[in-house]
């Protein structure tokens, strides 16, 4: 049941609800942008991409702080209820989410800088097809907050398991590479933090989607979703 | 009087026995297919409403202004029999007894429903003669009798420690809190199973309203407790179900909790939030 069907009595109110979509729309943007430019910048070895993505980290931070303190404010201003009420409390949750998103990005891009200092011997496509993925579900998942679409938030909470079988591969592959050549070791363990860093930039996107859920029909989703991340149980056979 | 007596001692000897398990699952009213009217021939104030007030809890009454919520207390203790032309029909069942049937002995239902309204209605007596008067219409105590009767009543309206040593001055010199919780203390003198709250703290300051707020807490352990209430944090924070009243219809009923996060009805949902008309 979208609150915003009918506007609040108390205009300023409203308004306050609407700068608090707007707020993590802002946010939800530009976790999505350091999504696509740290994967961009190890796509490409693009150091000086990756050091921008670096420094712009320090405005998702300042955005958690705002967002959480006008949710604060909220919520001791206008004591909320119902549907009001659920979009300030998944707000401040989801701040947090995009926070986590954000430092994922920027140690992807950290990680990149090194590296691009390392000889290339593997494709990085499906490092190129995870970012891509999970930067969809980040942006269905916010897309879903700021227009109440709950269709779209369940969809975006049912997609995260191609991003598993993508990251599986890439785990299976790179030990491939490790195995292969020792002088591989350096950037393939690099680049398995990467792969892990999208992996879980994904399930938080999962997580947004199921506070988005919440937020718009005020019933929680079960623990369980769909998820196949197997990597936990993978194990190297050594060369007889 | 003597029925009203062992109902009463009934009732009261039974409180420490019961288990708390049980609690939940006792009515202590249920109102099925009430409708009410002012005026012969007029517009239904109240509009096939079913509901039930459960054993020692605190049910909140909330809608806008009305909305039937006041009429219903009312209702629940046959107020309305004082005014010729308004009418309820239907059922308001304790003990399995209608309680709008004819032969209904109406002073004894209210020693059994007791009402506390907006503004504090001390007599111009004694505070200590305030909470006697009562109690006399209903049961003859010896004066040491009397004495306990009335000290228990304060101390269970948390109000003993401020009057104690001026209980023969008068009640008209306490302070708006003071009095409404002396009219709190009237009310559980003649030892009710219901109290009927008609917005008791809305003439009251913050500090003052807290204490209701925590005297209806520790109240619902003896008393089965209706609150009336224009504001929605205070039904919010006493509560342990919430009705919401429009236009004479009961729209929604169910655990604060739930009515005040995730409300079934849009109607609800509109006017809680503030989104209303």
């Amino acid at each position: 049941m979208p609150s915003s069907e009918t506007p609040h009595i108390v205009r300023s109110y409203e308004e306050d609800l609407k700068r608090l979509r707007d707020m993590i729309a802002r946010m939800g943007g530009l976790a999505e942008r350091q999504v696509a430019d740290s994967a961009t910048a190890l796509i490409r070895r693009d150091t000086e991409l990756a050091a921008e993505v670096v420094s712009r980290d320090a405005q998702l931070d300042a955005l958690e702080r705002e967002i959480e303190a006008f949710c604060v404010r909220l919520l001791a201003l206008r004591q909320p209820m119902a549907a009001d009420l659920r979009l300030i409390v998944t707000s401040m949750k989801i701040s947090s989410d995009l926070e986590r998103i954000g430092d994922y990005a920027r140690n992807g891009a950290k990680r990149a800088i090194v590296i691009s200092s390392q000889p290339q011997f593997a494709s990085l496509n499906g490092f190129s097809r995870l970012a891509h993925l999970v930067q969809e579900n980040l942006k269905g998942a916010i897309d879903a907050l700021v227009n109440d679409d709950l269709a779209r938030a369940d969809e975006v909470w049912n997609a995260d398991q191609p991003v598993d079988d993508i990251y599986n591969g890439i785990f299976r592959e790179l030990l491939t590479f490790m195995m292969e050549d020792p002088r591989n070791i350096t950037a393939a363990t690099h680049l398995l933090f990467v792969a892990k860093n999208l992996e879980r930039i994904g399930d938080h996107a999962t997580n947004i989607a199921e506070r988005v859920h919440y937020a718009i029909s005020g019933h929680i989703l079960p623990d369980e979703r769909p998820k196949s991340d197997s990597s936990a149980y993978a194990v190297v056979r050594q060369p007889q | 009087m003597s029925t009203t007596e062992n109902s009463m001692s009934g009732s009261f000897g039974g409180v420490e026995a019961r288990s708390s398990a049980a609690l939940n699952s006792q009515l202590a009213i249920a109102v099925r297919n009430l409708d009410f009217v002012y005026a012969t021939g007029g517009k239904k104030a109240l509009n096939a409403i079913n509901f039930d007030l459960p054993d020692r809890q605190v049910t909140g009454m909330i809608g806008p202004s009305g909305c039937g919520k006041s009429t219903l207390l009312r209702v629940l203790n046959r107020m309305y029999s004082l005014y010729p032309g308004q009418k309820a029909t239907g059922e308001v069942i304790m003990d399995g007894k209608n309680l709008l049937d004819d032969d209904v002995d109406i002073n004894e239902l209210r020693s059994r429903i007791g009402m506390v309204f907006q503004k504090p209605t001390p007599f111009p007596m004694t505070i200590y003669e305030n909470i006697a008067f009562g109690v006399r219409l209903h049961e003859k105590l010896s004066k040491s009798a009397m004495d306990e009767r009335v000290e228990w009543a304060l101390t269970r309206a948390a109000i003993w420690g401020e009057v104690k040593d001026r209980l023969q001055s008068s009640a008209m010199g306490l302070s708006g809190g003071q009095q409404q919780r002396l009219c709190i203390a009237r009310t559980i003198a003649v030892k009710p199973e219901v109290i009927l709250f008609d917005e008791p703290t809305s003439a009251l300051d913050p500090i003052s309203t807290l204490k209701i707020e925590e005297l209806i807490d520790e109240l619902k352990r003896d008393f089965t407790i209706a609150i009336v209430t224009h504001n929605m944090q205070q039904a919010a924070r006493c509560a342990d179900q919430v009705a919401f009243f429009y236009l004479g219809e009961l729209i929604e009923i169910a655990p604060a909790a739930q009515l005040f996060t995730n409300p079934a009805q849009p109607k609800t949902q509109e006017y809680i939030t503030g989104r209303f008309g």
